[in-house]
């Protein structure tokens, strides 16, 4: 058996969705896109011109929900599938944009730039329970209005596993759809295999701006995967129950879901969301807080129940360094979404409320979700009925040790977990240094990085990125890209 | 006076009702609309500031306070314009162009109001020289930019430039905040000053505006 978490009561589940869809149709969404508005417009939709507001269907939601895609797969660069999503399939993905690193070496965060960003990506290859990479932060040295699309390019360049990613501005759509369709060949091609989903945000309450619209529109266009990606704050912009954040959460998720299904029925749509509790002792948004977890993974259960593969924001913490608090926000949360059976879960190596990326809690990341991977295999029978010849050997040998059946299932049954973890006795651990989880992970940052092998992309195509890439930083006044050794 | 320590206590409490009747009795006593604004209504909101700043009470008891400020305001205001009391000045503040992010920036708005200041919200997305145009119409001296993002915080280096450019330094001042800034970055554009919350915005304005508490 599978073990699965469940939060939310069958019918407490559908008045929450029902409630959600009376939102928008009823009370309406605000939409500051013109080609949004006609679109829903067109198919029934009544706009107050004098308000903005677009009150949706009950039917198009329906439509909406019935071309929507159950599962997708998503390729990695190779063209090899690589990540499944739907069911209760469980991936992670590392959190995303962050807007700075901390340095392991000065103990400090600080902007990050092009050679972190490579880094990033070369670990990211290594991380064997991480299945996508993710854009995990904006590269300080180019020219901020190609910093959405350059974090594409350098992951690209870097790192084989799909991409989740997004757009700052309507303009980076092009370039970073031009990437993609690079490595593919054709547009064709890219829509027959997804390489990278965008993150789209509404904003809450019930609200689209005009740039998240229109990349909702553009990815519709071209068959690219989305995550809509519902943010409200509890008790702020949104009610401070979950149940009402959820009522929230579901109305923001499904007005998302009628565009892009509207623009091009089809399109594979993540079911997402990174809403928080808002902490009004300190004006933050905790991503480490147990509502906030909870909301995460009722959301999932909500998006299953819609019949839509899932994503939430989870498993990342607001620590600013990786100390205690850093390890137990994220095992809890990445515990709860494994067992949730969230489908994308973007997390690890988050620290400080999504603002600050870490290289070495991303390897200890790894090390969560690669435990999370043991938890959801469950407990199952494997060639141990009838029992008792096992016992007789046991009684016999004094141990199983060597015995075929131990030989056969040990790594499958245990997980060994890498040298970040320390099981080492008391004095082993002391005649080896007594190092800290950060030395570990810190020596372990080196050693994968050393064991980097580049991605088989071939010539031609490393160039024609580049070659792209430099004409979108000229158009922006930088003659050429920062070199990376 | 003890009227007006009630007046103050009612902002505490975040008890509208009774903030509106205070002043009310205080207006019919005939006290002057500054000694009513001073000892009633921005004392008590100073006392919420400390005691939020303490962990003490949380944002929505400021927010209440401030409600309750407002509803002793409104019933002020009139006498405060016959009699020329001069407010504690004036913030434009709104979140720079390209970037929508605001619940910080409503966040200091707020508690800039409810510290007494009259605060002109520009909204999201503003473009620099709005910014400028609008704090020399309406002659405020501080300009508040809030930036969420890394592609849109070099939008605040031109409002400072715009703000340069016209001869208005150090008339006009600009503070900067949001989660990618640093005091370091405010240095480096030319920014008067950066703030990490509501609460340090609002003491870095009375300093610059030289108000006293
Ligand atoms: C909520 C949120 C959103 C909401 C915003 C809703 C709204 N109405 O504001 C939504 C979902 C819409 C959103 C959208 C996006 N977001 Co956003 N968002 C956040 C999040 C999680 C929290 C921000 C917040 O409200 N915090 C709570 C408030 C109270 O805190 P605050 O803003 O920091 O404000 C305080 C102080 O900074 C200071 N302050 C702030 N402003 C000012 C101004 C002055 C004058 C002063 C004195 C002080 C001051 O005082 C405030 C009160 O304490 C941050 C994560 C983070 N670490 O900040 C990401 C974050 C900022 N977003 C991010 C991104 C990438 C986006 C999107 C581009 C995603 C997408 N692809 O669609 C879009 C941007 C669209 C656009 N063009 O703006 C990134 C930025 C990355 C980067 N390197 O720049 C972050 C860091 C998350 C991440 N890692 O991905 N987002």
């Amino acid at each position: 058996m599978r073990p699965i978490l469940r939060l939310l009561d069958g019918e407490l589940r559908e008045r929450i969705i029902s409630e959600g869809r009376d939102l928008v149709c009823n009370l309406g969404v605000e939409i500051h896109n013109q080609r949004a508005v006609s679109l829903l417009v067109d198919h029934g939709a009544r706009f107050d011109a004098a308000r903005g507001r677009v009150f949706l269907t009950q039917e198009s939601i329906d439509t909406a929900l019935a071309s929507a895609a159950g599962s997708f797969t998503l390729y990695d660069s190779h063209g090899d599938d690589a990540v499944h999503l739907g069911g209760d399939a469980v991936n992670f993905v590392p959190g995303s944009s962050a807007i700075a690193i901390l340095d392991s070496a000065t103990g400090e965060s600080r902007s990050p730039t092009s050679a972190d960003y490579v880094r990033y990506a070369r670990l990211c290859s290594a991380m064997r329970h991480i299945a996508s990479q993710s854009t995990a932060m904006v590269p300080s040295d180019v020219h901020e209005r190609i910093s959405d699309s350059y974090r594409l390019y350098l992951s690209l360049m870097t790192c084989e596993k799909p991409v989740i990613t997004g757009t700052f501005s309507s303009e980076a759509f092009a370039i970073m759809r031009d990437l993609l369709v690079t490595i593919r060949g054709s547009r064709e091609a890219l829509a027959g295999k997804p390489l990278a989903v965008f993150t789209c945000c509404p904003l809450s309450p019930l609200k689209w701006s005009d740039v998240t619209s229109q990349n909702l529109l553009d990815c519709a266009a071209h068959s690219i995967p989305v995550e809509i990606v519902p943010m409200p704050l509890a008790g702020f912009t949104a009610p401070v129950t979950l149940v009402g954040t959820l009522v929230q959460h579901t109305a923001e998720a499904l007005s998302g879901l009628v565009m892009s299904q509207l623009a091009n029925p089809g399109t594979p749509v993540l079911y997402g969301g990174s809403s928080a509790v808002f902490d009004v002792r300190y004006e933050t948004t905790p991503m480490g807080d147990v509502g906030t977890m909870m909301i995460a993974c009722a959301c999932n259960e909500i998006g299953k129940a819609l019949g839509l593969p899932t994503q939430a924001y989870i498993g990342l913490s607001d620590a600013k360094l990786l100390d205690a608090q850093a390890g137990l926000e994220s095992s809890m949360g990445a515990t709860l979404a494994a067992l949730s059976g969230i489908n994308s879960i973007s997390g690890p190596g988050m620290l400080d409320f999504e603002s600050c990326f870490s290289l070495e809690k991303l390897v200890l990341d790894n090390e969560i979700c690669g435990m999370t991977g043991r938890l959801v295999d469950g407990v199952v029978a494997k060639e141990d009925f009838p029992s008792r010849r096992r016992f007789e050997e046991l009684l016999a040998e004094q141990h199983l040790l060597i015995s075929d059946h131990t030989r056969r299932y040990l790594r499958e049954e245990i997980y060994f977990p890498g040298p970040t973890i320390n099981r080492a006795n008391l004095a082993r651990w002391a005649e080896e240094g007594s190092s800290t989880l950060g030395a570990r992970a810190a020596a372990e940052v080196v050693r994968l990085l050393g064991e980097y092998e580049p991605t088989r992309l071939d010539h031609d195509t490393r160039q024609e990125l580049k070659a792209r890439m430099e004409r979108a930083a000229a158009a922006h006044g930088m003659d050429r890209l920062p070199v990376i050794e | 006076m003890k009227l007006l320590e009630e007046l103050a206590q009612s902002l505490e409490r975040g008890d509208s009702q009774a903030a509106a009747d205070s002043t009310r009795g205080a207006i019919e006593l005939g006290l002057p609309a500054q000694r009513i604004l001073d000892d009633g209504l921005i004392a008590g909101m100073a006392v919420v500031g400390r005691r939020f700043k303490a962990h003490e009470i949380f944002l929505p008891d400021v927010l209440l306070a401030a409600k309750a400020m407002y509803a002793g305001l409104a019933l002020l205001k009139p006498l405060m314009i016959e009699q020329a009391v001069a407010t504690q000045g004036k913030v434009v503040i709104g979140t720079v162009q390209g970037d929508l992010h605001d619940i910080g920036k409503n966040l200091v708005g707020i508690m800039l109001e409810g510290a007494g200041f009259e605060v002109l919200d520009l909204g999201t997305d503003v473009a620099p020289e709005t910014f400028v145009d609008t704090a020399v119409r309406e002659g405020a001296r501080i300009i508040g930019l809030s930036a969420l993002l890394t592609t849109t915080m070099p939008v605040m280096r031109k409002v400072v430039e715009a703000v340069e450019k016209r001869g208005l330094r150090p008339e006009i001042r600009v503070i900067v905040g949001g989660a990618p800034l640093s005091a370091a970055y405010a240095a480096e554009i030319g920014a008067s000053a950066y703030c990490f919350d509501g609460i340090s915005a609002v003491e870095t304005v009375r300093e610059m505006l030289g108000v006293e508490r």
